[in-house]
């Protein structure tokens, strides 16, 4: 069978051509597992610091917003409050910063060989996945000791991590694709992420935002997912429906728009790293 | 047959400074420059070219690295590319692996194409060797069954079995070159587009390799090959194509492409080099035969076995003797070479300054930089008189010729001596036997 590839100056505005990506499936599981298994070789603790990093950030908040500040935390012990969120939080800001650099990270190989160019970013999303597992196994842990018991939206939590990787990805994209031709937004991404945690519901309660402002909170997907992991696992209110579904069709809107931008972008990336 | 690589009118155009990343102060700087109907700085400041690139450069100031290229290529062909350092061959290479996408024209290609346009993309230091080939593999579009088939071919091609599960960061560098090469070797794709790998490893991998893409391109694999290793393009191709300045410069048989890359290097003129001016080594020279310029032909190396031909000016102030140039050639570390004098030359009329065409007689002088030192002596009845002296002067590069496939390390010193000749055997020698060596030794 003759396959003809053509290659020409790149036109038009919608070049998705996802198939390919599906294609490559074996180089996107390859590079994933090579950032997770080199992460932490040549480390005494090894995974011990997906354990280590959140367990001292609980400690912190615990004490300066649970303790000095007294900050109400939904009747729940103040370390699970924060471990629940910090948990989803921590997976975020890794992956949006992971994919934000992956395209110019990635820059020996773009330069080098042809893949789809979308690997990348997606690879990036992976390897924090084997941290955010580790944690859940530390977050059961602590609901024992705390005796807790989730109940049946326990089963939902899937729905909400699936959530936190659309929606790095969907950031990430525009950041990464930006970051290509201005490498400014490298150095903006951790203000960015700065902001974005006070923004979010990590070390306080959501029910603190005045109810006035709360649609504009609600666009967050961070107080979506924050909110939604507190639900599944510590048994707090449910999300409110309406306004967790604006801020999925936001992020939907995000990601469509971000893969778009990314693949019109993607046929100058090698000439810009 | 169809051919199984088109192309089409390709061309490539860069804008300057869109390869540097632009960072929000240029955008600054340029929307700035524009209100104020300045010329923006990049447009302005075109950096220092060389005369023949500044042609490439088109009104609105893009760069063509490649331009107005069509070029057919049939099955089974194996087709060489060559041409100087910013000919355009890597761009043509990149195009091709779609890694980046041309401004003009039309490729088509009837298969899949494997590039390898560097050893060893994407390895990771921490990994084992086994999880690199893997790793390597898939990068360079092979799928993770098609590695795992040919996984015992590449170990044993790299020859590197007992450490394939040691980390690739505690290989020799030779070994990590040689796994990854061995990984490229046995892609599966019916186009295979080598650049310039060979010039990795020893010698004898250097050989394997020739021998492992012998027997890709007799498998009926199209291959295009780049090269600045004449020897290895001639042992590989017969159809070779030279780019020269973003075109197409010649296609057809590699002897013929070869002949016209040897060609096209010695037409590059060079400039004369005003030396009015320069300090001299000595005090007490009169000045008043001196030279004014200094010019070695041609910008380009020389190849291995030319003589070097050289245009000196000289002015005299007053009539003047017949003269003779004394010239001591340096290699790049200072240390003298030889030196050779001119027959005595006819002075120039007074006041005025007359053009000279020497040689310096370099056919001996191995691949490298030299440089000379250059002085005048007129030829007085009372003796030669020094009358200027110039050193770090004339300049120029030899490089192997085409047929020269051996490196000359520089040990070996900067002279290729005529090779050597057998004598008749001198009848009274008795040939050194086991007897004669163990009689000295008692």
């Amino acid at each position: 069978m003759r396959v003809i590839t053509v290659i020409e100056p790149p036109r038009g505005w919608l070049r998705l051509n996802l198939s390919e990506v599906w294609r490559y499936r074996d180089l996107l599981t390859l590079l994933i597992w090579r950032d997770l298994s080199a992460r932490y070789r040549q480390s005494v603790v090894g995974y011990g610091w997906a354990f280590i990093k959140p367990i001292v950030s609980v400690l912190i908040f615990a004490t300066v917003f649970g303790g000095l500040a007294g900050l109400p935390s939904d009747g729940i012990p103040y370390p699970l409050f924060a471990l629940a969120a910090l948990i989803p939080w921590s997976y975020f800001s890794a992956s949006l910063a992971g994919v934000s650099t992956s395209v110019t990270s990635g820059g020996h190989l773009l330069t080098k060989v042809y893949f789809p160019r979308l690997i990348l970013p997606l690879s990036s999303l992976g390897a924090g996945l084997a941290d955010l597992g580790l944690q859940l196994v530390l977050l059961f842990g602590f609901l024992l000791w705390f005796g807790i018991c989730p109940g049946w939206p326990v089963l939902l939590l899937p729905v909400f991590i699936l959530y936190a990787v659309v929606a790095s990805l969907a950031f990430g994209l525009w950041l990464t694709a930006l970051n290509v031709r201005y490498r400014d937004v490298g150095h903006a991404v951790p203000f960015l992420l700065q902001a974005w945690m006070w923004l979010s519901p990590v070390v306080y309660s959501s029910t603190l935002v005045p109810p006035r402002w709360r649609w504009l909170y609600d666009l967050n997907p961070l107080v979506g997912i924050i909110d939604g992991f507190r639900w599944c696992l510590l048994n707090t209110a449910q999300p409110r429906a309406a306004s967790f579904f604006l801020s999925l069709l936001m992020v939907a809107f995000t990601l469509v728009g971000g893969v778009i931008f990314f693949r019109r972008q993607e046929a100058t990336f090698a000439d810009m790293i | 047959m169809p051919p199984i690589i088109r192309i089409h009118n390709l061309g490539k155009k860069y804008r300057l400074g869109e390869t540097h990343a632009a960072s929000l102060r240029d955008l600054v700087n340029s929307a700035v420059s524009r209100c104020f109907g300045r010329q923006s700085p990049l447009q302005s400041g075109l950096p220092n070219f060389r005369q023949a690139d500044r042609d490439r450069f088109d009104d609105a100031g893009e760069f063509w690295a490649l331009k107005e290229l069509s070029l057919e290529i049939h099955p089974g062909e194996v087709v060489g590319i060559i041409g100087r350092n910013g000919a355009g061959k890597s761009t043509l290479l990149k195009i091709l692996s779609n890694i980046v996408a041309p401004s003009t024209g039309r490729i088509e290609l009837a298969g899949r194409v494997a590039s390898l346009l560097e050893v060893g993309t994407g390895f990771h230091p921490e990994l084992t060797g086994r999880e690199n080939v893997y790793l390597n593999g898939t990068i360079l579009g092979m799928t993770k069954s098609q590695v795992r088939r040919r996984f015992d071919e590449i170990v044993a091609f790299a020859g590197v079995d007992t450490f394939i599960d040691t980390p690739v960061k505690r290989y020799s560098s030779g070994m990590t070159v040689r796994l990854a090469f061995a990984v490229a070797a046995f892609l599966e794709s019916e186009i295979l587009i080598i650049d310039e790998v060979l010039a990795v490893g020893d010698a004898e991998f250097q050989r394997k390799c020739l021998g492992r893409m012998q027997a890709v391109s007799e498998s009926g694999r199209t291959v295009l090959f780049v090269s600045h290793n004449m020897p290895s393009v001639r042992a590989l191709t017969t159809r070779s194509i030279v780019l020269s300045q973003g075109k197409l410069r010649f296609d057809g048989a590699t002897e013929n492409a070869i002949d016209c890359y040897a060609q096209e290097n010695s037409v590059t003129r060079s400039v004369a080099i005003s030396v009015t001016d320069r300090d001299r080594p000595f005090d007490g020279l009169t000045g008043e035969v001196r030279f004014e310029s200094l010019e070695v032909e041609q910008v380009a190396p020389y190849v291995e076995g030319s003589e070097v031909p050289i245009l000196i000016g000289v002015r005299s102030q007053r009539p003047a003797e017949r003269f003779i140039v004394g010239l001591t050639v340096f290699r790049r570390d200072e240390s003298p070479v030889g030196s050779c004098f001119s027959p005595p030359l006819a002075p120039p009329p007074q006041d005025a300054v007359a053009q000279y065409r020497l040689t310096i007689p370099a056919q001996q002088l191995t691949p490298g930089s030299y440089h000379c030192a250059i002085s005048l002596a007129e030829a007085r009845s009372q003796g030669r008189r020094l009358q200027d002296s110039l050193t770090d002067v004339l300049s120029f590069e030899i490089e192997p010729g085409p047929l020269q496939s051996q490196g000359w390390p520089a040990a070996w010193g900067p002279i290729r001596f005529p090779e050597m000749r057998l004598l008749p055997a001198h009848p009274s020698v008795v040939p050194a036997s086991f007897d004669s060596i163990a009689y000295l030794k008692s």
